[in-house]
């Protein structure tokens, strides 16, 4: 089956099986490096994209169903060169240590802030509870997150 | 043929050179340099002999480029800690050139030297002290130093070496020469200089200041180069097709099951591997579920979870006594008091949050194989021995992967890889399932540990017995054994064996604490030596190794972790039924400055108040708060924290929730402060994970922990607690390590605030709601 998909603001050609997650499709087919296979389950977020506006697990999204959808990956937020501004907040913090998990980390709160400029740490933190990181960087995600949120509501 | 990455060209590239020629001299790697284009292939590929410990010769360490670039070559390889960016910082800083002039190529056996496995905090130490890559820069600079006094026709002692530049400070400006001009893109060929003097922590200013991760970046955009996101030509994906239950074996495979699925290239059998190659990733993935494989379950049931405490006592084992004062029976006898306990830690997994992945290209009587194993070069020499080829023909690149934290499923992963591109002939891709990876890594062994102290009269202890039941199978493949790992054992190589041995043999080595296995407050004397921490005199430490039905495997502070919760804890029970400040109580007991630095640095940021344990006023219901210390020598010698922990626990549910953490710990020079205390945080916080809910499970045929609604992890969302580290700086002290220290003292100091807090003492990990309410009622009814 041929999609056009919309990634990172450009469109993409492809011909895949419709049932194919789209994370294979973003990682395989366009060589995408920012949504990583953690579990296949959807229970970690490390293969998180932000698709119309919403976190989505790309592990158990069937591509057939966001092929209209806009899709953004880590890649598409900013550059090393010019990063997001919550991609540099996490630069500031040096909030990584492997890095498997970022996407699940960044994208999930980014549209979560989107949505909720103004969220408690509370509210940040119910919105990472199905997010993992195991090497448990956490102190310094939410330090990096706060910063973000900080400078977008001001 | 070997292909190199996109990535891996523009390494090269960027590192000053194109094109590294490996030639065969004495036994050594030599290095040279042409401008000819990138090679894509590396013909004749060195078996270097070193031992762990790396090379003796200079150019296998570090080389100089016309543009003034350095290059260096570590056998330590980063996987998240940080240890990329400080080995730079090293080089900078002994070779007295800019940051930003150094690049770093790390674990690739055909360029870097061989320096075993990077593990056990080891790295550190290793390479920062004075031997391997720190040796290697000094001499790089003193010997820089001597050709230019050559070149300038004086002595060297003059000669100042800053950013690259040489200059004479005594004469006229025109006496400078860069480092480019004096060695670039020629070898140096000189041994390393054991008296080569390394600069002094106090003169650094590279070294020990907060450079940032130069990896960061690329990280946190998306364009960071994992092993999974490695892409060669003409790749295929391979699956794995795993036993069902522990010990199946394979009675035949069923390939018309999969006949005509998209994509399909092969069905590979190999004794009791099964594997699928296919042209996508998810085709793979379907062939794998969809393949009918007839399995014979193994003839006897696994022992039953419930119980496994118990029944490892029963088994057969391998018995080792570290310290034995011979004394032991008749001092405890002679105690005004006895106290005993026993403690319990359950195997726990690594639990990488990304599925383990390797990229093998076997072409003929060559691979290539890109790994994110801790052992490049071991893993070369078991890959060469699972697809039957020369050591000297198998060519590992390390390339990260998800955090390991030890042996996750790095190494088996990467023999399938191999497995399935030699049956294609192809370069195979394979990515494990998150079951694959979970239901069969190779855990952290289980623990069930007996102390016993004898008091004197006045409350202190006159004599330490400790007897531990430990489980263990297979581990780190090492250079020869890969059936120490899931798949080795598939393809019939039996894992490292078993041998009981009862009784123990007495000690006659100095005490080794590499393990923790001794507590810090005994003398740990063994002939004439004295290597514990401690001041008690009569002491035993008896151990015994029992075979594990599961794979198991160094995990994240390995051992030490669980032999510290054991010891800690008890440490808190003693002082408790003294009535004793358990920050007190320790001191009294230890005969090591470090340690007891480290203690009293963190009980002082935590403002410590001094008093026994329990805390006055225990309340039976409701929210209690309390404060629990621990401490360790990490490895004996290894690094030193000291860990205060603040709990609330609910004990209307079991709940516990830790509030506060402060460390005191010390490394000796530190390197890096920051990438210290992201390593001190990290291991806090996954510590922290380990102790209240993982748990490794099983039935009566397989594990049943298979995902993480099945292991319990602690998710970036949870209620962190506040961090303080108190970072100890030691000048004058060697390098030691920092990863694995921190975790190692969580479970005992969350343990210690929940006994203070409420009067109830939890002596198996994970302390679950269920465990705590049970240690609560048990309060109660003896209350």
């Amino acid at each position: 089956m041929k999609y056009t998909l919309k990634v990172n603001g450009r469109p993409n050609d492809v011909d895949v099986d419709p049932a194919t997650p789209l994370l294979f499709v973003l990682s395989d087919d366009l060589a995408l490096r920012g949504p990583k296979f953690g579990c296949g389950l959807g229970q970690c977020g490390a293969c998180t994209v932000i698709s119309n506006g919403q976190a989505i697990r790309s592990c158990i999204t069937p591509v057939s169903t966001v092929a209209t959808a806009d899709i953004t990956t880590l890649e598409g937020l900013g550059t090393p060169e010019k990063p997001h501004p919550l991609q540099q907040a996490f630069i500031d913090e040096q909030a990584a240590q492997c890095g498997f998990c970022l996407s699940g980390v960044i994208l999930t709160a980014k549209a979560f802030l989107d949505k909720n400029p103004r969220a408690t740490e509370p509210q940040l933190q119910q919105a990472l509870s199905g997010v993992l990181c195991r090497c448990y960087v956490n102190a310094r995600m939410l330090k990096a997150l706060n910063r973000y949120a900080k400078e977008v509501s001001r | 043929m070997t292909r190199l990455t996109p990535d891996a060209r523009r390494a090269l590239a960027s590192a000053g050179f194109t094109r590294r020629a490996f030639l065969k001299g004495s036994g050594a790697l030599i290095v040279t340099f042409t401008s000819a284009a990138v090679a894509d292939r590396f013909s004749g590929v060195l078996a270097q002999g070193f031992n762990g410990s790396g090379s003796t010769q200079l150019d296998s360490w570090i080389a100089i480029g016309q543009d003034g670039i350095v290059t260096a070559y570590t056998g330590k390889c980063d996987f998240g800690q940080g240890l990329y960016t400080a080995q730079m910082q090293l080089i900078a800083e002994e070779l007295s050139v800019p940051f930003s002039r150094v690049r770093l190529i790390q674990c690739d056996t055909s360029m870097t030297p061989d320096q075993g496995t990077t593990s056990g905090q080891q790295s550190h130490p290793t390479n920062f002290n004075k031997t391997n890559l720190a040796l290697a820069a000094a001499t790089a600079r003193e010997t820089l130093v001597r050709l230019a006094a050559t070149r300038f026709g004086g002595s060297a002692s003059g000669l100042v070496a800053k950013d690259g530049v040489i200059t004479a400070s005594d004469g006229p400006q025109s006496r400078r020469v860069t480092y480019a001009e004096l060695i670039g893109g020629k070898k140096f060929e000189v041994q390393l200089d054991p008296k080569a003097a390394r600069k002094h922590p106090r003169e650094w200013t590279v070294l020990g200041t907060a450079v940032p991760r130069v990896d960061m970046r690329d990280m946190v955009t998306g364009r960071f180069e994992f092993v999974h996101n490695v892409r060669v030509p003409g790749m295929l994906h391979g699956a794995v097709v795993r036993p069902p239950t522990v010990g199946a074996t394979v009675a035949g495979v069923d390939e018309s099951s999969v006949r005509g699925l998209a994509g399909l290239v092969k069905v590979v059998l190999k004794q009791n591997f099964v594997g699928v190659v296919a042209e996508k990733p998810w085709q793979a993935m379907q062939a794998a579920s969809t393949l009918k494989v007839n399995w014979t379950a193994a003839s006897n049931a696994l022992a039953p979870q419930q119980g496994i405490y118990q029944q490892i006592r029963m088994e057969p084992s391998t018995d080792t006594l570290l310290v034995d004062s011979g004394d032991v029976d008749a001092t405890l006898k002679a105690s005004a008091t006895v106290l005993r306990a026993t403690y319990q830690h359950p195997y726990q997994m690594h639990g990488s949050i990304g599925s383990s992945c390797a990229v093998a290209d076997v072409q003929g009587d060559k691979a290539t194989v890109w790994s994110a194993t801790q052992s490049a070069y071991p893993t070369r020499n078991t890959t060469a021995m699972l697809l039957g080829l020369k050591q000297e023909n198998v060519r590992v690149i390390y390339t990260r992967g998800a955090g390991c934290y030890g042996i996750n499923g790095a190494d088996t992963v990467s023999y399938d890889a191999a497995l399935l591109s030699q049956a294609v002939g192809k370069p195979v891709r394979v990515q494990l399932s998150r079951k694959d990876e979970m239901a069969w890594e190779n855990y952290g062994n289980l623990f069930v540990i007996d102390q016993r102290v004898g008091l004197d009269g006045s409350g202190n202890i006159a004599v330490w017995d400790y007897e531990a039941w430990s489980a263990a199978r297979g581990g780190r493949p090492g250079y020869n054994t890969p059936g120490n790992v899931v798949t080795g054992s598939l393809v019939g190589l039996n894992p490292a064996p078993f041998n009981p041995r009862t009784p123990a043999p007495a000690p006659t080595n100095p005490l080794n604490n590499g393990s923790n296995t001794a507590p810090s407050y005994i003398t740990g004397r063994v002939r004439d030596s004295q290597n514990g921490a401690g001041t008690v005199r009569s002491e035993r430490v008896l151990s015994h190794r029992v075979r594990s039905p599961f794979f198991t495997g160094p995990l994240r502070a390995p051992e030490r972790l669980q032999n510290t919760f054991a010891h800690e804890s008890f440490m808190d029970e003693i002082a408790a039924h003294v009535k004793a400040d358990p920050v007190a109580y320790r001191l009294k007991h230890l005969n090591h400055p470090r340690l007891s630095g480290a203690i009293r640095a963190a009980a002082k940021a935590a403002n410590w108040q001094t008093r026994p344990s329990p805390r006055p006023g225990l309340r039976q219901t409701g929210v209690a708060s309390g404060r629990g210390i621990a401490c360790v020598c990490y490895e004996g010698d290894n690094g030193y924290v000291g860990m205060v922990a603040e709990v609330d626990v609910d004990q209307d549910t079991g709940q516990v929730r830790v509030t506060r953490l402060v460390v005191g710990q010390d490394c000796g020079p530190i390197s890096n402060p920051d990438g210290m205390r992201n390593q001190v945080e990290g291991g806090a916080l996954q510590g922290i994970s380990r102790a209240l809910g993982e748990e490794v499970t099983w039935d009566n045929e397989k594990i049943t922990s298979v995902d993480w609604r099945t292991y319990h992890v602690l998710p970036v969302g949870f209620a962190i607690p506040k961090i303080e580290a108190v970072l100890i700086n030691q000048p004058d002290e060697e390098a030691c390590g920092t990863g694995e220290t921190s975790i190692t003292v969580v479970a005992a100091a969350i343990g210690n605030a929940i006994f203070d807090a409420t009067g109830a003492r939890i002596r198996t990990v994970p302390f679950t709601p269920e465990r705590v309410k049970a240690a609560l009622a048990a309060r109660r009814s003896t209350a």
